[in-house]
């Protein structure tokens, strides 16, 4: 497998706070990545670089081999528009469009929209029944697997999820979950920012950030893409 | 699905479903674009209100003899220069002295009809003269000869030089109206020319010819200086109290309506851009959605821009139709006359809105453009 992502010594340096200092880290092409940490550690500064919403103070940030660290924010917009699809926690969906042109949304910037095609990757996170819904009548599930239909309609190369199940009940986490084991085994490579440890155990890869620097890394050897839950007694 | 239709349909949905916000930028709008198109219409078709108006204080053009008298034809030819729906009224006059119980007294010969349309501000107790053998006298002629309406009198001709043809030539009349005017006109009685003819026995002929024309001052200007240059047996003065009168104020008024249409637009365009403002505000979320999503700054100008130019045409539209309404309203109140509709002044007051509010909404969408998507689409 070939680097998709890859930070060199990046560093955001806020004034004297070092939000990320100097990470290294690589993505694989079709690697599902989970991120932790603590709050305040650097994950949401992580992911805004990634996501090329931000820029690093220094360091490299190679996407496909090409670097966007010094690219300007003109750029960093096509970047974002071309190669990456984002899920937020809050859903951020526009409040008087329906699911499916909430999903025409994104192909709208990114080249030309397509009802039926939009139509399909509502089927795809099982709402094509409720296409016409706007989001005020819409469950926070079925709202944040509508942004999952939103993230993958282009065909990104690589999918930014933040928090993406933090503010869904269990059984909506477990939908979303497998939604990302779908595209994980059709090819998509995920990075998914998570407080939820549940979450982290199912990506074949987690790295916990602490003080803005990686502080450990583990391989799940048992990697299924399927949640378990965690009974606390 | 076409880009322009996502377009159109999203800034659609923007306005349809964020009604309540959008409904009072439209109602600014449409309320500036009503003021515009009312007062616009008032301030070109109140000239013609207002010299209408200016008719009812009598001539504004004079006619008088380069010899002796003015000739029907020569009035004629004199009239066929002015623009013929300009013309108001035509009012010939001729004097002579005449003797009524035996003491003299001015007799005028008019056109009847002509010095009622030149002379509105006349007021007749009883009626004008229709026929030949009636009079209107004057006030002040009714009062020295005791004479009321009904009465009968008798007129006799008392020319300068009397002859054995025009010695002791009498006409009896029937007073028909008293004239009040409160001016030089009392002193005078009314008659038809074919009355004065017979009494006096003399040719037609006028001494004075005066004219009500509803032109500006520099159209009568003109109407005198092309009577008197090309007519040698007419000269055309203006009478100026009335026309510079008529000068002044409407320049003055026309100078109002100017000031106030602009302070109106000035005021929508504030009252636009503190509304989308606030929709920019509102809508920061949004516009930083769009911007992760790869939306580049020309897409959020255009979609913002978009929403105010169908604000602006909206409430343009409204506005031009409920234009024509308000300055009906003012004209009919103020001007007791129907004014006429200008079809060129609703694309004019359409364009004029779109313009004030994609003005008003430049700063709004500015910044817009400034929204940092990673900040304001932070987690919690």
């Amino acid at each position: 497998m070939s680097a998709l992502l890859e930070l060199k010594n990046v560093s955001k340096i806020y004034g004297s706070l070092h939000a990320l200092d100097h990470v290294s880290l690589k993505v694989e092409q079709g690697e599902w990545l989970a991120i932790m940490g603590p709050s305040g550690s650097g994950k949401s500064t992580m992911m805004n670089i990634i996501g090329a919403l931000d820029k690093a103070t220094e360091g490299e940030i190679l996407l496909d081999g090409v670097d966007i660290a010094k690219k300007t924010a003109k750029a960093l917009t096509e970047i974002r528009r071309d190669k990456i699809g984002l899920i937020f926690q809050q859903f951020h969906l526009v409040s008087y469009l329906t699911a499916v042109e909430n999903v025409m949304l994104s192909q709208y910037y990114h080249s030309v929209p397509d009802e039926k095609e939009a139509l399909e990757a509502l089927e795809r996170v099982g709402l094509k029944e409720r296409a016409r819904h706007y989001p005020s009548q819409l469950s926070g599930g079925e709202q944040q697997r509508v942004c999952v239909a939103r993230a993958l309609i282009n065909y990104p190369e690589i999918i930014l999820a933040d928090e993406p199940t933090g503010n869904l009940d269990e059984a909506n986490e477990e939908i979303v979950v497998e939604l990302f084991r779908k595209l994980h085994e059709e090819g998509t490579t995920l990075v998914v920012v998570t407080h939820n440890p549940e979450v982290a155990e199912v990506a074949q890869r987690t790295i916990v950030l602490r003080n803005g620097k990686v502080e450990r890394e583990t391989v799940n050897p048992n990697f299924t893409g399927k949640i378990k839950h965690i009974t606390l007694q | 699905m076409k880009k322009r239709k996502m377009y159109f349909r999203m800034i659609t949905a923007s306005l349809l479903r964020r009604r309540s916000r959008m409904i009072i930028a439209l109602l600014a709008i449409a309320i500036g674009a009503t003021i515009l198109s009312g007062l616009l219409t008032i301030y070109i078709d109140v000239p013609r209100q207002m010299r209408t108006q200016f008719r009812n204080y009598g001539a504004n053009m004079i006619l008088t003899p380069a010899e002796e008298r003015i000739q029907p034809e020569a009035v004629a030819a004199a009239l066929s220069f002015i623009s013929q729906d300009e013309i108001v009224g035509v009012a010939p006059y001729r004097y002579e002295t005449v003797r009524i119980n035996d003491r003299p007294v001015l007799a005028a010969a008019t056109d009847m009809q002509g010095a009622k349309a030149a002379s509105p501000f006349w007021r007749v107790d009883g009626e004008w003269p229709d026929s030949d053998g009636e009079i209107m006298v004057g006030k002040n002629v009714a009062d020295l000869y005791l004479l009321r309406v009904g009465s009968k009198t008798t007129a006799t001709y008392m020319p300068e030089e009397a002859t054995e043809d025009t010695l002791d030539n009498s006409s009896d009349f029937t007073v028909t109206g008293i004239l009040d005017t409160g001016g030089k006109e009392e002193d005078y009685v009314y008659m038809s020319f074919a009355d004065m003819q017979q009494l006096t026995g003399k040719d037609k002929g006028y001494d004075v010819c005066e004219l009500s024309v509803s032109a500006d001052a520099e159209g009568l200007r003109a109407y005198a200086d092309r009577i008197t240059g090309e007519l040698s047996s007419v000269n055309a003065k203006l009478v100026k109290r009335v026309t510079q009168s008529e000068d002044t104020v409407l320049s003055k008024l026309q100078a109002l309506v100017l000031l106030v249409t602009v302070v109106v637009l000035m005021l929508t365009m504030i009252c636009v851009a503190t509304t989308m403002t606030a929709v920019v505000a509102e809508r920061r979320k949004e516009i930083g959605l769009r911007k992760a999503l790869g939306a580049s700054n020309s897409s959020i100008i255009a979609e913002f821009m978009g929403e105010g130019i169908v604000l602006g045409a909206v409430g343009g539209l409204l506005g031009a139709l409920l234009g024509f309404w308000f300055a009906q309203t003012v004209s009919v109140n103020v001007f007791n006359s129907s004014i006429v509709l200008m079809p060129w002044l609703v694309p004019v007051t359409l364009l004029a809105s779109v313009l004030v509010t994609a003005i008003a909404c430049m700063i709004p969408i500015r910044s817009a453009t400034d929204v940092d998507p990673a900040l304001v689409l932070k987690g919690e």
